[in-house]
């Protein structure tokens, strides 16, 4: 029973943490464009995001 | 389009505009600063569907010295540059993306993150608390079930009960505040809507649960009112989702046809000036076929004007000196000078809200079904809530406590939860699947009318076919008289003379070409004059009985030769008519074109039904006697002519290569060259109305299970969330079969 008093503060503190990254991304904007997140992942930007290249090319 | 609306519009063209000077101040009345001395601007993106376009754009502009960021939202379709320097860059880099072959247009970003982006927030906000309490208060509830069977301490419930509370009073205050508001809305207005039981069944739950647990009593309801909240926020979310979609569609379209002011300045001279940026007592000048700006009154001049956009009338209105007219009415008759008389930050807002405002009202028979249902429902929840207490009080002889909690499971159970769900689920579905294959809902009730289609009428020129007119028989003419025609037509815009421009495209443009309208083009060459443009112009009196497309070439010698053009139907325009004719829809074609014109490409397509020589009456009164026939018709169309038979059609759809005015009477707009999304939309509409069906059948059967069994009182906590539960997620589930139910069902 006292093995209770551990566990449930235990998973009340897992949704919060749960809860808490939720609204921190939605407030970071990580939902506002999901269509173009899908397909960013998909860009091969090794010679523009590269800061290295970048600062060469300039 | 053509490329001279696009200018005059403040807009930038991609492909043949792009080269050309762009009105520099209609972009740097948008610029915005930031903190650190940087400028920014949102733009308007039409035309980019891929990532890879994403790509293209975000890298032209960041190649460039000054650009510090450049990032494009796919969802909005919205480009975000920020740079160092001068506000004058911004033409300069909006013509970047439009040389990549993309449309641009400036908006004002305060302007569109309104009320409903925050409500949506609110809304996302609400869902995720009212998810955590409703995941945790739920694992402390099964423990509790599992408790009744195995003897739980009676210490131990009270204390899950009691964290129960403490999770689930809270998340509730915060999460029902959207319901709790419009109930409260409703109440003070003097009516019930479907907010009233749902907010009382959340707040009696809650109270009697806290009865019961401060008693130490068996029954608590904490799981089922968070649960419930949750489900009913899901539906919410969903619906505030699917009507954004439809705004944003509008929206779009609108900024894309927003046009400049056209200013008189104190010396007489015309200039242009983003409509944001007119002032009260400013005069303007409204050529004919241009949308008033701002408000204002006519000063001089007399004309009709469309208002169609603004108040759905279809007839033009008479305007002289001294009549009102509201920004967003189209000047059809003479030129106007106008003085202004609001604001035009106001105006331009004022014709988003019109149009958006337009676009909400004809809500989606499904949800004014609900609507309806709900007028039926509310007091019959109430009644039966209040039945069951005083049935069980009276006659049953309970004691008010037990009367009550019946009561209450009543309220709980009946609770719309499966109910509100059911429609805006297949919607969000629906309008998801057809936003990926291109197809942009304007209307929110387009895919009902749709599902109800047993006709389709076709538009010939530029929507069965490709609406420009392409050389044929180049072969049967001597290349040197081909090059001699070529080097005279690339000094006109005449769709004819693009076409042959087109075919030539290497031929350098003669000096000194001088245009007739009307009539055709005259270049002075050293043998004498070349004449290229009608039979008339070139003097030929004779008529050739064929339908083809012509322009007369007359040599120096004062020989003639005739180049004919050809509109080809678009590539699989065959295959669409004969499969809509496969599913049994009768397909007509109406066109404005001549008689053998249209006769050739109704043959080639194989429409048996088709009238040629239409004026926009002839359309839609054909439509009307349509209608009156008891068809139902989806009209299908993309010219200025096409404007009033796609308004009078029961739905209608454009393609987007389509006249502005068109795109904004049509309830649809699809993109790319095929015409297969036509036959696409009827197939989804079909099938989300027979979701739709079946999701308020399942509802409904819920109900009839579970509201006997709530009136007779045995409704225990447990029966209630999982009932509740379940019901939920097969009508979810149900509507994302529109995901994989395949094209041919």
């Amino acid at each position: 029973m006292s093995g209770l008093l551990l566990l449930i503060p235990a998973a009340l503190l897992l949704g919060l943490v749960g809860l808490a990254a939720f609204l921190w991304s939605l407030r970071s904007g990580q939902f506002e464009d999901l269509d173009g997140a899908a397909e960013r992942i998909l860009h091969d930007d090794d010679d523009d995001d590269d800061p290295a290249t970048v600062s060469r090319s300039r | 389009m053509s490329d001279a609306t696009l200018r005059a519009s403040g807009a930038l063209a991609g492909g043949e505009a792009a080269g050309e000077e762009a009105d520099d101040t209609i972009f740097a009345d948008y610029v915005g600063s930031g903190p650190d001395g940087s400028a920014s601007i949102h733009l308007l993106v039409e035309g980019a569907h891929c990532g890879g376009c994403v790509r293209r754009i975000e890298r032209a502009l960041n190649t460039e010295n000054d650009v510090l960021d450049a990032r494009m939202n796919l969802s909005t379709r919205r480009l975000v540059i920020h740079w160092r320097g001068q506000a004058e860059r911004a033409g300069a880099l909006a013509a970047t993306v439009a040389r990549l072959g993309f449309t641009v247009v400036p908006f004002d970003p305060d302007a569109a993150i309104d009320s409903h982006e925050r409500r949506g927030r609110e809304l996302l906000r609400a869902m995720a608390v009212a998810g955590f309490a409703a995941a945790n208060v739920m694992l402390l509830s099964v423990a509790v079930w599992s408790g009744h069977a195995q003897d739980m301490d009676p210490v131990t419930r009270d204390l899950f009960h009691w964290i129960s509370a403490l999770i689930a009073l809270p998340a509730i205050a915060y999460a029902g505040r959207p319901f709790f508001r419009s109930a409260v809305a409703a109440l003070a207005g003097r009516s019930i809507n479907m907010d009233v039981p749902i907010s009382l069944a959340i707040l009696l739950a809650s109270a009697m649960s806290l009865v019961q647990t401060l008693n130490g009593a068996h029954h608590a309801y904490f799981d089922s009112a968070v649960t419930l909240l949750f489900f009913l926020l899901v539906g919410r979310y969903l619906d505030h989702r699917a009507k954004g979609h439809v705004r944003r569609a509008a929206e779009r379209l609108l900024a894309l046809s927003r046009e400049p002011a056209t200013v008189i300045g104190q010396d007489g001279r015309h200039h242009s000036l983003a409509a944001s940026r007119v002032r009260p007592g400013m005069a303007l000048f409204v050529a004919a076929g241009q949308r008033v700006p701002a408000d204002g009154t006519i000063a001089e001049g007399r004309s009709a004007l469309d208002n169609s956009l603004l108040t759905g009338e279809t007839v033009p209105v008479e305007a002289g000196p001294g009549t009102a007219v509201l920004a967003g009415a189209l000047n059809c008759g003479g030129p106007l000078t106008l003085t202004a008389t609001a604001t035009g930050d106001n105006t331009v807002l004022a014709d988003i809200v019109r149009l958006v405002e337009a676009a909400e009202q004809r809500r989606s028979r499904y949800v004014a079904l609900a609507d309806r249902l709900a007028a039926i429902y509310a007091p019959a929840v109430h009644g039966l809530a209040a039945g069951t207490f005083l049935g069980w009080l009276v006659l049953g002889g309970a004691a008010w406590q037990d009367a009550l909690l019946a009561a209450i499971a009543v309220l709980i159970v009946t609770c719309p939860c499966a109910l509100a769900l059911a429609v805006p689920a297949v919607q969000v579905v629906a309008s998801g699947r057809l936003m990926k294959a291109g197809t942009l809902l304007k209307s929110p009730t387009a895919l009902e009318r749709l599902a109800e289609v047993d006709t389709v009428v076709f538009d010939k020129t530029g929507t069965l076919t490709r609406g420009r007119p392409e050389l044929t028989g180049a072969e049967t003419v001597a290349p040197a008289d081909l090059r001699l025609a070529a080097s005279l037509a690339a000094a006109s815009r005449h769709p004819l003379a693009r076409a042959l421009t087109r075919a030539m495209p290497d031929v350098a443009p003669a000096s000194g070409v001088a245009e007739q309208p009307g009539m055709g083009l005259a270049w002075t060459a050293p043998g004498g004059e070349v004449r290229l443009g009608s039979r008339a112009w070139c003097g030929i009196a004779t008529l050739d009985s064929d339908a083809a497309m012509e322009l007369w070439l007359r040599r120096a010698d004062g020989s003639t030769l005739r180049l004919t053009f050809h509109d080809r139907p678009r590539e699989d325009a065959a295959a669409v008519v004969a499969d809509l004719q496969r599913r049994g829809l009768a397909v007509e074609m109406l066109s404005g074109d001549r008689v053998e014109a249209a006769r050739a490409v109704a043959d080639e397509l194989g429409i048996a039904t088709w009238r040629a020589c239409q004026s926009p009456a002839d359309k839609s009164a054909r439509l009307t006697e349509l209608a009156a026939a008891g068809r139902r018709v989806l009209m299908v169309g993309d010219g200025l002519n096409d404007a009033p038979a796609l308004a009078g059609a029961h739905v209608s759809l454009s393609p987007t290569s389509a006249a502005d005015i068109s795109q904004n009477t049509a309830d649809a707009v699809f993109q790319g060259a095929l015409l297969a999304p036509v036959v696409d939309s009827l197939l989804v509409a079909r099938q989300a109305r027979r979701l739709v069906r079946q999701n308020f059948a399942l509802s409904l059967a819920y109900n009839a299970i579970t509201v006997p069994l709530a009136v007779a009182g045995v409704v225990t906590p447990l029966i209630a969330a999982v009932a509740m539960s379940s019901s939920s997620l097969v009508v979810v589930g149900n509507a994302l079969r529109l995901t994989i139910l395949r094209r041919s069902s």
